[in-house]
């Protein structure tokens, strides 16, 4: 029979709450497994009462929802922690965000109610990349063919190799801009285009990345430096083709009811943590 | 003069490598500080490297303590720089961005003093690597002004001969003063403009007699290879060059403030140091010779810097660092201490658990009390009773056998053994002992466990002899001895049906040990090697996928004929007293009579006392260094934290 730790079990869940996190600036360079060790970390500094699982390798009650890859920014990252006492929901997320390194910004903690699930809500992305050094012109062309196709097959580098997946099926819109500065660069003339696009989330998970091989390979659209992609929210698929507010059911009936279907509700980059409260 | 961040240079090559995270920086607790200083002030600045990848290169203790040392002290600035995988450096060439500071992403050619920590003499081609990406010439003869001065550290700086044309100087033993002192001296030859250029400055760093510069000292052969004499090509530089050693560790409570990084790093945990040196007397131990004399850190100080540490990081495992963690004075009172103050909060403990006897397990017990329970490791390092007094680790098989069948009885399944294979007049039946021992544990365990599912692991790697040793005067063992007798013992352990897969075996080859045996030992005439394997492409050598043995062969058998010697004469071949070797001018305060004498003991299969517990043999430390044994027991127990 296994070993059992002595001692009573581990004190239960008696709070469930849904975080919304960014990933900004240098800290898209994080891996998935970086912000998880980051975020445990800073917990414990916070001294936030987090459940824990029973045995021998006790783990913090931590869910991860549909983390952005390494080298994408994104507004709009979720996690559900469990906590073993109930604590001040604003509290909770000014602590927290004061613990996490600047650029991992807690921008709303939310109740999460029993019996509900914030994956299932998670269904689609809207993404922005800029193309620096593109001409928004060749960027229009490309998006143009790429939409103009029933698929697009691209490949991508996995643990076992060069990996097949159709990167149009999962576009739902794409649409090419000018970067707001013109500019690819404080310094650098060139031109930047940018890409404004939603995509469903599919298995295998369609990322910028591939939807940018998948310009490539239809039109030749190779930008000279790294484009950056940033996540700007992520949610339900509205049937406008937008992408909703995962935690807007889990807000205050009141402001629910009043409020209605909250779309982007406070997606602008760059906008300090500090003002992104639930009453928006 | 404003020093600019390379860092949107670097940004654009950061999505195609791998673990971009590790060249961005800003990890918790680090700091960035302005480049200038008041006017009027001379800011002295200092990078500090490690020479090996950033996962390895970021838990160094070493690194971080000097980093925050420095960094609270006005009118002085530390950065860190760490190697940068090959993916990396083809980008930074190709894009001609050179090798930066991962604090401010400044040139690492900007800062004043470039200090190198080495644990092992195998990062000696990534210090040629970072040097050439700076844009640091290699030869400490071809620098100027433009260039910082290269200090090597770390225990690989007890015979920094080696790499004496890359480094411009070199500090041995601890570095906490010693980095504070030649920041004064750099100081005021920066603010007297610099006189005299860098042979000034290091003449002045010289003349302390802790630092020593080795194109101060001339070195001339004898017609059969061998050193003739070292000595001073300067007045009023010393012939000996000392180590340095700090007294009163709870003095010096570093790290303070633990750097945490969000890359993963090799130790996810934060180390406190409970005592420095350590004179069990291992003969094979360089550590333990030249960090003598102990000093222990007090129950109450190390408890500050658990508390301080936890707070300071989100840590949850702490590890109570030293040589021989279970002997400091107090351990079973600080394991309790700590145990209860974290009882409930999911943190463990952790002592690297070497010594072999009960008292042990008790321990062991005591720290994983709050959390996680990892395997047990004991390190015999000698295979039959008669190596082990050969080599005065004094430990017999019964008390082996008694110690893991406590572990097995009280719950633990898993128990490491680490021993060498090499070590001198070892013969096969002492290795094939080692599979004959671990079959009685594993018997042992089984019937104190009452269950079958238990294993022990049998770890084996290569000696290398060190300098400032017993052992310094010993043949290294070929590398196909070694690896035959490495077959042997897993023949032998396979033999036995009824225990074979109960016992895992892991093994490191002969080969690295040999180069390491070469850097180890070796003179200048070995920096032709280091260069020849750099250039052609020798990196990471302490890496199995990047090292290449022929790589090292070849280098060696070319740059080392002009002068008539060769890889053996260096490795496998005896010295014998009178030699003159090539560290005999740098001082960790043993008597080399001592240690000459320890040597025959050695042959004579002669065991030592610790000298914490029985009367001074005068190894010759202590006078010759000013410094005494500081141990407890202090007779203070720790307190219950105060909830907050």
């Amino acid at each position: 029979m296994a070993r059992q730790p002595d001692g009573p079990p581990p004190p239960p869940t008696v709070l469930r709450v849904r975080v919304r996190y960014t990933k900004r600036g240098r800290l898209r360079f994080t891996s998935h497994r970086d912000i998880a060790r980051a975020f445990e970390r800073a917990l414990r500094r916070a001294r936030v009462p987090m459940a824990y699982s029973a045995g021998f390798s006790p783990h913090p009650k931590i869910s991860w929802v549909g983390a952005a890859p390494t080298g994408v920014a994104s507004e709009a990252e979720y996690v559900e922690l469990g906590l073993a006492e109930r604590v001040g929901l604003e509290q909770l997320r000014a602590d927290l965000d004061e613990s996490l390194p600047t650029g991992i910004d807690v921008v709303e903690v939310v109740e999460a109610p029993a019996g509900t699930s914030l994956p299932d809500r998670v269904q689609a992305s809207h993404w922005t990349v800029r193309l620096p050094g593109v001409d928004p012109a060749a960027a229009d062309r490309a998006v143009a063919a790429f939409l103009g196709q029933d698929s697009v097959v691209v490949e991508r580098l996995t643990k076992n190799g060069m990996r097949p997946l159709d990167a149009r099926a999962a576009v739902v819109r794409m649409s090419a801009g000018t970067s707001p500065t013109g500019a690819a660069a404080p310094g650098d003339d060139r031109p930047c285009a940018t890409l404004d696009l939603v995509v469903r989330h599919l298995t295998p998970a369609v990322r910028p990345d591939d939807v940018l091989s998948g310009l490539r390979s239809v039109a030749d659209l190779v930008p000279p430096v790294p484009p950056e992609a940033t996540r700007l929210a992520q949610g339900p698929l509205l049937e406008s083709g937008e992408v909703g507010d995962p935690l807007a059911p889990d807000r205050a009936p009141l402001e629910a009811s009043v409020g209605g279907t909250r779309q982007d509700a406070g997606l602008v980059p760059d906008r300090p943590a500090a003002g992104a409260t639930p009453s928006g | 003069m404003p020093v600019e961040s390379l860092f949107p240079r670097l940004e654009p090559l950061l999505p195609a490598v791998s673990k971009p995270i590790q060249y961005v920086g800003g990890e918790l607790n680090s700091s960035v500080k302005d480049w200038d200083a008041p006017a009027g002030e001379q800011m002295v600045r200092w990078c500090l490297m490690y020479p090996d990848a950033y996962e390895v290169g970021l838990p160094n203790q070493g690194v971080m303590i000097l980093y925050e040392v420095l960094n609270e002290r006005p009118g002085v600035l530390a950065e860190r720089t760490y190697s940068v995988w090959p993916d990396m450096a083809a980008k930074m060439r190709a894009a001609g961005v050179p090798q930066f500071s991962i604090d401010g992403h400044r040139p690492v050619r900007a800062f004043d003093v470039l200090g190198v920590s080495f644990s092992t003499e195998l990062g000696y081609t990534n210090l040629l690597e970072a040097l050439d990406l700076a844009g640091i010439p290699l030869h400490a003869a071809d620098r100027t002004l433009e260039d910082p001065i290269v200090l090597a550290g770390g225990h690989a700086a007890f015979n920094p001969e080696p790499i004496a044309d890359f480094v411009d100087a070199a500090v041995l033993g601890d570095g906490e003063q010693a980095v504070l002192e030649m920041t004064e001296v750099v100081r005021a030859w920066k603010a007297e403009g610099r006189p005299g250029g860098r042979d000034e400055v290091l003449l002045r760093l010289a003349r302390t007699g802790g630092v020593y510069v080795p194109r101060f000292y001339d070195v001339s052969y004898l017609p059969d290879g061998r050193i003739g004499r070292v000595a001073p090509n300067r007045p009023d530089v010393p012939f000996r060059v000392h180590k340095r050693t700090v007294m009163d560790l709870d003095e010096w409570p570093y790290p303070k403030q633990p750097l945490v990084p969000l890359a993963e790093t090799v130790h996810e945990r934060m180390s406190v140091e409970i005592f420095r040196g350590c004179t069990r007397g291992c003969r094979f131990c360089q550590a333990g010779m030249i960090t003598r004399p102990v000093r222990e850190r007090s129950i109450t100080g190390i408890g500050e810097m658990v508390d301080a540490g936890l707070k300071a990081s989100g840590y949850e495992e702490v590890g109570l660092l030293s040589l021989s963690s279970a002997d400091h004075s107090e351990i079973g009172e600080v394991a309790k201490g700590l145990a209860d103050r974290y009882e409930g909060t999911n943190t463990s403990l952790s002592l690297p658990s070497t010594r072999v006897d009960a008292f042990n397990i008790d321990l062991a017990q005591e720290l994983s009390r709050n959390g996680r329970r990892s395997g047990l490791t004991f390190a015999p390092e000698g295979g039959s009773e008669r190596l082990r007094a050969v080599i005065n680790k004094m430990v017999s098989k019964q008390d082996l056998i008694d110690t893991v069948t406590t572990a097995y009885g009280a719950g633990w399944r898993q128990v490491k053994l680490y021993f060498m294979c090499g070590l001198p007049t070892e013969t096969d039946e002492d290795v094939l002992e080692i599979a004959e021992m671990a079959r009685e544990v594993i018997v042992a365990g089984r019937k104190a466990s009452g269950t079958r599912d238990i294993r022990c692991t049998v770890s084996i790697g290569g000696f290398v002899p060190k300098p400032h040793t017993p052992f310094q005067w010993a043949a290294q063992l070929d590398p196909e001895t070694t690896d035959r007798r490495l077959r042997l013992l897993r023949d032998a352990i396979r033999a036995d049906k009824s225990t074979a897969k109960a016992i895992g075996y892991r093994y490191h080859d002969g080969k690295p040990g040999i180069v390491e045996g070469l850097l180890s030992r070796g003179d200048r005439r070995v920096g032709r090697v280091i260069e020849r394997v750099w250039r052609d492409g020798g990196r990471f050598d302490g890496w199995s996928e990047h090292f290449s043995y022929e790589r090292w062969t070849t280098a060696a058998a070319e740059q080392l004929a002009p002068f008539g010697v060769d890889l053996d004469w260096y490795t496998t071949r005896e010295r014998d007293e009178l030699e003159v070797l090539p560290w005999d001018h740098l001082d960790s305060g043993l008597d080399k009579e001592w240690l000459w004498a320890d040597w025959q003991d050695a042959l004579a299969e002669q065991e030592l006392d610790d000298c914490r517990w029985t009367p001074c043999y005068d190894c010759g430390v202590c006078p010759q260094m000013g410094t005494e044994i500081q141990i407890g027991p202090t007779g203070k127990t720790l307190l219950p934290l105060t909830v907050v």
